[in-house]
């Protein structure tokens, strides 16, 4: 779109005819969103915090206690336990798809004319419905039939009980985490494709070697992609729900009715609060307390990017 | 607080937490009112097979001014609740027997009194495990529809190779299972290939402890007795036989390859031999394995008397129903007599088409319990079906339920996760038991604040 700028006045701006108009439209287009985030999220959060400083079971009016729902949810050891095992999780898993992620980008990249055959292949589990990978796992996990403990029996590996062994659920859940990494991947490969060729062909020329390469030149020019990675999969994680739930808490028909304390991730923990057992004020101090861990968490990896993320064209 | 405020609050705590578990139900209102004209709206319920169709079709033809809209879908709670806090629920809601007492604590359900009175519906007619199952302090909250039942499933077969016949098979004498398991199960390369006894826990637990002659919950629903050590002991023996067969991740891992619903089901594949299961197992095996060599035995006490655990859905009808007299007049037709009896009879018909045999329909109610096999059913010439359908039918009559209780579904969390702990060995069944106790007490105390 054509603009106008005027060269800038001494002291305040002020804006153009044309400027302003712009900027109306600008609201009017933004106002679905605003409308949308005001009325499905700002709304509802501020009525959350309200109901978490009472009691509440959605059938009858909310009773103000004051802080017990918060007294109540430091006392609880499942609440302990659950918020340590999706901070185990989240410690696994994001590092896990990171890493992982990055190498497939970088095979993907040496990868060629098949590229986007390839690109496809890592991201269609994405579009996989969560419900079907929690079932599917179940199925590759199981302990005597399951494909993943028979490759292990190929190289002589009596494979561990993924699914009931207290100390092998968490590792089973973030392997089945890994199926949906082909976001992260794009992302990767994307930003990969960005860093100029010629800053290679310098650091070649100045005898760099491959490790020098990839250690001063990549990781530095797609640091802004991996920052963003590590803030969404790091909320993702902290939220994990559906695939578990599935896995573990779901239909007993498909998921048994075995579950295990293992697999008791916060949000479920939440949701059984709120909906099976009708503590709706109580799992509102959960939500608000997980709101300010990831609040807090990501507050502290902002701070810490801007000492290790490159942004092009930023002044350093 | 404004109803507004409430449900925006309800999805507040899930749009903090969660992103994307959304769906509220809740019907047009239409008004009827005491009329019990105008619209209908029911959850939970789906027209998936002739049993339900056949009785939908029965309610649409006599009530032709009602506009019966049916959501279908099975219950979910949150859709249910969000629906509640909206101030828009259905006006009926078809459920799992096991929440009524819950719900109907906080109120969110009506009692039936008037229901009964006006419409005149004969609570004697349903049974006895099944209307435990809908009422809390004396009241009446639902109407029970379907009564499924546990008998013991025995593959002889495997009993002949063991040497074995169906009669050695006592599940009243506990000392003798681990022998009796031992002589069943199969394990091959270090990898069970044939369960001998299967337990069925967690979900059974409540069936051993009522055979060793305890409760888990008072039968008013409010006081837990999980720490008693008879339930204690049934614990320990359903543990011990799963221990006896490689522990709880083999025999778990092996039981979950099973297919309960086709043609290569446990019993056709010989992997497993003994184990107590619902009664509409018996249609499965009628359908993909008419010739198994099936026993169908009661399960028993440990004095050997038949014994088994029922459970089912049942009608309530919402506080807020906008149309209660309709929705009165739909659960009592149908839970009637005749409206069962036309179902089984559209039932058998559809199974006679598909040269199927029929082997009944087992509801809530006794009387056309009592229609259909006399009047409908005709033995099937194979003598174990035929047999079967006996038992299961004399099981019925041996039948209790879990109680209503104000928080159902904190005591089975409680008990539950005791067992589960206790299978995948993170504490004895003594302690899991008494942390359950505790767990249960403070959440039925709570509940009955």
């Amino acid at each position: 779109m054509a603009t106008t700028v005027s060269a800038p006045a001494p002291g305040r701006r002020r804006r153009t005819p044309l400027a302003r108009r712009e900027a109306r439209w600008a609201y009017l287009f933004l106002a679905p969103w605003i409308v949308g985030f005001l009325v499905f999220q700002a709304g509802p959060m501020i009525a959350s915090a309200w109901l978490s400083f009472t009691e509440y079971d959605v059938i009858n009016p909310p009773e103000y206690t004051g802080l017990d729902n918060y007294r109540e949810l430091m006392a609880d050891p499942q609440v302990a336990r659950s918020l340590g095992n999706t901070v185990y999780y989240t410690t696994l898993h994001v590092p896990l798809v990171m890493a992982i992620s990055l190498g497939l980008a970088l095979l993907l990249k040496r990868v060629g004319r098949l590229q986007g055959f390839f690109r496809t292949v890592f991201y269609l589990p994405v579009m996989t419905p969560a419900v079907a990978v929690g079932i599917l796992f179940l199925l590759l996990l199981n302990t005597q039939d399951g494909l993943i403990n028979r490759a292990l029996g190929l190289v002589g590996i009596d494979g561990p009980s993924w699914t009931t062994d207290p100390d092998w659920v968490l590792p089973g859940i973030v392997l089945m985490s890994l199926w949906s990494l082909g976001s992260t991947v794009i992302i990767y490969l994307a930003a990969l494709q960005n860093v100029p060729r010629d800053l290679y062909e310098a650091a070649d020329l100045d005898g760099a070697g491959a490790w020098a390469r990839f250690r001063h030149v990549t990781v530095p020019l797609i640091s802004g992609s991996l920052f963003f990675t590590l803030i969404v999969n790091t909320i993702a994680s902290l939220q994990m729900f559906t695939e578990v739930y599935t896995m573990y808490f779901g239909n007993r028909q498909t998921a048994g009715s075995f579950n295990s304390d293992a697999a008791s991730f916060y949000v479920i923990h939440l949701f059984q609060e709120a909906f099976q057992f009708l503590h709706m004020g109580f799992a509102s101090a959960m939500a608000w307390l997980l709101f300010v861990i990831i609040l807090v968490i990501t507050v502290v990896q902002v701070r810490l990017s801007n000492r290790f993320v490159y942004y092009e064209g930023e002044e350093r | 607080m404004s109803r507004t405020l409430r449900v925006t609050a309800l999805a507040g705590v899930l749009t903090l937490a969660i992103s994307g578990c959304g769906g509220v139900g809740g019907g047009d209102s239409g008004g009827g009112g005491s009329k019990g004209t105008g619209a209908l709206t029911t959850m939970g319920f789906g027209l998936s097979d002739e049993i339900a169709k056949t009785r939908v079709d029965a309610f649409k033809r006599d009530n032709p001014n009602v506009d019966l809209k049916i959501t279908e879908g099975a219950f979910d709670e949150q859709q249910f609740l969000s629906a509640v806090a909206s101030g828009n629920p259905p006006d009926l809601v078809y459920m799992d027997r096991k929440l009524i007492g819950t719900y109907a604590k906080r109120g969110s359900i009506q009692p039936l009194t008037d229901c009964v009175d006006k419409q005149q519906i004969d609570l004697g007619q349903y049974r006895q495990a099944a209307k435990d199952q809908v009422t809390l302090d004396g009241i009446v909250y639902g109407i029970p529809e379907f009564s499924q039942v546990r008998v013991v499933y025995l593959n002889e077969t495997l009993l002949k190779q063991a040497g074995l016949t169906a009669d050695d098979v006592d599940l009243s004498d506990w000392a003798a299972l681990p022998a009796l398991n031992a002589k069943l199960a199969k394990v091959t390369g270090g990898k069970l290939t044939r369960i001998g006894i299967d337990p069925k826990i967690p979900e059974f637990l409540p069936m051993w402890v009522k055979a060793n002659g305890a409760e888990m919950i008072s039968a008013d629903g409010a006081k837990a007795n999980l720490n008693d050590p008879k339930v204690v002991e049934a614990l320990t023996t359903g543990l011990k036989l799963i221990q006896d067969q490689g522990g709880w991740g083999k025999f778990k891992s092996f039981r979950d390859t099973f297919d309960f619903f086709g043609a290569q089901n446990p019993l056709a594949k010989n992997q497993i031999a003994a184990w107590p299961m619902e009664e509409w197992f018996l249609n499965q095996v009628a359908k993909n394995s008419p010739k198994a060599e099936l026993v169908v035995k009661p399960f028993v006490d440990r004095q050997g008397k038949p014994l088994t655990m029922s459970a089912g859905q049942a009608w309530v009808i919402t506080k807020g129903a906008k149309n209660p007299d309709a929705a009165c007049r739909f659960v009592k037709q149908m839970t009637a007599t005749d409206t069962w009896f036309a179902a089984a009879k559209a039932r058998a018909e559809a199974r006679k088409a598909a040269n199927l045999p029929f082997t009944g329909v087992w509801t809530g109610n006794a009387n056309a319990d009592k229609k259909i096999f006399d009047e409908l059913y005709q033995p099937t010439g194979n003598k174990r079906f035929d047999d079967a359908v006996a038992t299961i039918r004399s099981a019925q009559d041996a039948a209790f339920a879990m109680p209503a209780s104000p928080a159902g579904a904190e005591f089975d969390k409680a008990w539950t996760d005791a067992v589960n702990r206790v299978l995948s060995g993170q504490a004895q069944p003594a302690q899991a038991l008494g942390r359950a106790q505790q767990e249960a007490t403070a959440a039925l105390d709570k509940a009955a604040k």
